[in-house]
């Protein structure tokens, strides 16, 4: 509606500007000088992106011969797919790792809010810290963590030990292994949430906070009242990229737990399943279904949250 | 079309202008705030009411507390790692955990040279990172600097497809990637690591916010001299676009350097793997030898975490930048 109204001003706008010296053609374009500069990058993001989501989309209509060659089946896959016990407790799963790594938000809210606090000391140290897991590879920290889980000797089930707690064999036990690995998620994106939400903060005018020292409000009350309000589309956007990446959930599950995990199939995500079906089992088809399932699930998920958030989010 | 790029370009430049609100607040804020705080706090001082003073001073210990406990938290498991390293087997394995090796075992880390092909697999994360940067840099900005500041027929149309793709999970793109690799012969090589990924459609769209945000003078000024639109890039906009690519080359680095799905669906060596996948592979082989585990994980993040804490500020504000990963 926006660009209606410039239109017609933009259009004269330019006409006067072209009446000058670049008439002929230009007005309209550039040549082909601009296309020197997109077509490399254009053909392969059509070569090794777009065409493949068309061909992703067919081949979930088909099945996949143990010799090659790809038979045509309809919805098969997708009946398949809605008979298979394994993917709505993979979707629970993935669900589940999600809410506990949106845990890490309201974390991040509080510890952003100490940061930012103006003057405090070894601020950048304290970024610096909170920040490192997120820029780690995961397969390595994956490795340091399934140690640190050990049922044996790990550190967690010493200290547990200390109160007399039997803890369990994390990362091999259905139930604890979803967790295990969550937390490890959690610990990861939080470093991201705080950068996001610091940056929000720091948007804040200070004047807000110095108006309501006036008045007297606690510092409790500041962090209710201004700083979580004016958050909110920080934290709007923080919540939207943790859905998105939690339901790509792969790489701690799989060094965390690795291929031969009997509690895999209790705890695997819809990408493990993905990966499983595609190029283990070597079921193409049915895994370009599931991926299509996966596109469906964060596009509905992210529509519902871009529709949900005008009851929460303050845009000022 | 020109209606399309018209309102996306308002759009960007209220958020560019937004971002370089933020930037000089940032920058003038602090002069401001410290000014302000400083100014009040001598009024509080010469007020002489110390318990106002002493209540803010506890508060801010209790912020130290809470955040200097929880910061040795999210780094512990590195410090765990880093003392795991160094220790002998068994000391791994004995509980209480060992606080300090009796022995520091730095042959740990050469053998992790010997016990696994870390060198090749370090060699080839290396590759595949410096091949992706150096594409998506000169391809992304090239691209990027065209739908921002040039006119051609299709651009809207182009750009919104472009853009589509950003939102589309990479298990929609995988299984015809591999196809495509397999029918070149690319599997286990660096060449067929890196060849979807030195394009990238949020790299192009990173680069074309960033020069839609500069300013049209220096080009103009150009083109009158006769420079050629090759010219006006390499010389006059690219230089001027250096944060742009910094923080592409941030997003690349870290991005190219610890992915793992693409590149353990198109090796099945562990000398052609990189690194991310030779590790997860390795717990199986060497599952019992911690010590190595511990070691190989360290130097396979240790580039990373160097850089890092080399340009804090930049990888920051690049991550901050990007949104996504």
């Amino acid at each position: 509606m926006k660009a209606q109204t410039l239109t017609p001003a933009s259009k004269s706008g330019r006409a006067t500007q072209a009446k000058g010296d670049r008439r002929k053609g230009n007005s309209k374009s550039d040549g082909w000088w601009p296309w020197l500069f997109v077509v490399p990058t254009v053909a392969g993001i059509g070569v090794f992106y777009l065409w493949p989501i068309v061909q992703t989309f067919y081949y979930s209509f088909t099945k996949w011969g143990v010799f090659g060659g790809t038979k045509f089946i309809g919805l098969d896959n997708y009946v398949r797919m809605f008979a298979d016990s394994t993917i709505p407790q993979s979707i629970l799963n993935t669900l589940i790792y999600t809410v506990v790594v949106l845990m890490g938000i309201p974390i991040a809210v509080i510890l952003a809010s100490l940061i930012e606090r103006p003057g405090l000391r070894f601020a950048a140290l304290y970024r610096t810290l909170y920040f490192i897991p997120y820029i780690t590879m995961p397969a390595a920290v994956g490795i340091v963590w399934r140690l640190i889980y050990n049922g044996d000797f790990g550190p967690i089930n010493w200290f547990l030990g200390l109160f007399g707690i039997q803890g369990p064999y994390w990362t091999s036990t259905p139930g604890f292994a979803l967790l295990a690995v969550a937390t490890v998620g959690l610990w990861m994106s939080l470093g991201f949430n705080l950068i996001i939400i610091s940056a929000g903060l720091r948007e804040i005018p200070r004047e807000l906070f110095e108006a309501a020292e006036m008045d007297g409000a606690s510092r409790v009350r500041q962090f209710f009242s201004i700083t979580v309000p004016l958050l909110t589309p920080s934290i709007f956007f923080v919540t939207i990229v943790t859905v998105i990446s939690g339901f790509q959930l792969f790489d701690l599950l799989y060094v965390m737990m690795g291929k031969a995990n009997l509690a895999m199939p209790q705890t695997q995500s819809l990408v493990y399943i993905f990966y499983n079906q595609a190029f283990l089992q070597n079921d193409k088809g049915y895994a370009a279904a599931i991926g299509i399932l996966i596109l469906l699930i964060i596009a509905l998920l992210t529509a519902f949250q871009f529709r949900i958030q005008k009851r929460w989010v303050n845009y000022v | 079309m020109s209606e399309s790029m018209l309102s996306t370009k308002s759009g960007v430049e209220s958020r560019r202008s937004g971002s370089a609100a933020t930037r000089p607040s940032q920058a003038g804020g602090a002069p401001s705030g410290p000014a302000g705080r400083g100014a009040k706090g001598r009024g509080t001082k010469s007020q002489g009411t110390k318990a106002t003073k002493g209540g803010k001073q506890g508060s801010n210990v209790l912020a130290h507390c809470v955040l200097g406990i929880g910061g040795l938290a999210m780094i512990s498991p590195l410090l765990y790692q880093i003392v795991m390293s160094l220790s002998t087997n068994a000391e791994v394995q004995s509980t209480p955990p060992t606080l300090w090796p009796s022995v520091v075992q730095w042959h740990n880390f050469a053998d992790v040279f010997t016990s696994m092909n870390f060198g090749s697999q370090l060699w080839v994360t290396v590759a595949i990172t410096v091949i992706r940067v150096i594409g998506q840099v000169l391809l992304c900005s090239m691209a990027g600097y065209a739908f921002a500041r040039m006119r051609f027929r299709f651009k809207g149309l182009i750009l919104a497809i472009v853009l589509s793709i950003i939102m589309v999970p990479s298990q929609l793109f995988l299984i015809p990637q591999y196809q495509i690799i397999q029918n070149l012969g690319w599997l286990n090589s660096i060449a067929g690591i890196v060849a979807p990924g030195i394009f990238s459609a949020f790299g192009l769209f990173l680069m074309r916010q960033f020069f839609m945000g500069l300013p049209d003078e220096l080009e103009d000024a150009a083109r009158l001299d006769g420079a050629n639109p090759f010219q006006i890039f390499f010389r006059v906009m690219l230089p001027l676009a250096a944060n742009g690519l910094w923080a592409l080359v941030i997003i690349t680095v870290l991005w190219s350097w610890n992915d793992l799905l693409w590149p353990l669906v198109v090796t099945s060596t562990a000398n052609a793997a990189p690194l991310s996948v030779g590790l997860s592979n390795l717990q199986g082989e060497h599952a019992n030898n911690y010590p190595i585990l511990m070691a190989a994980s360290l130097m396979a993040m240790a580039p990373i975490l160097i850089m890092f804490l080399l340009m804090q500020k930049r990888v920051m504000a690049g991550i901050g930048r990007s949104g996504l990963k």
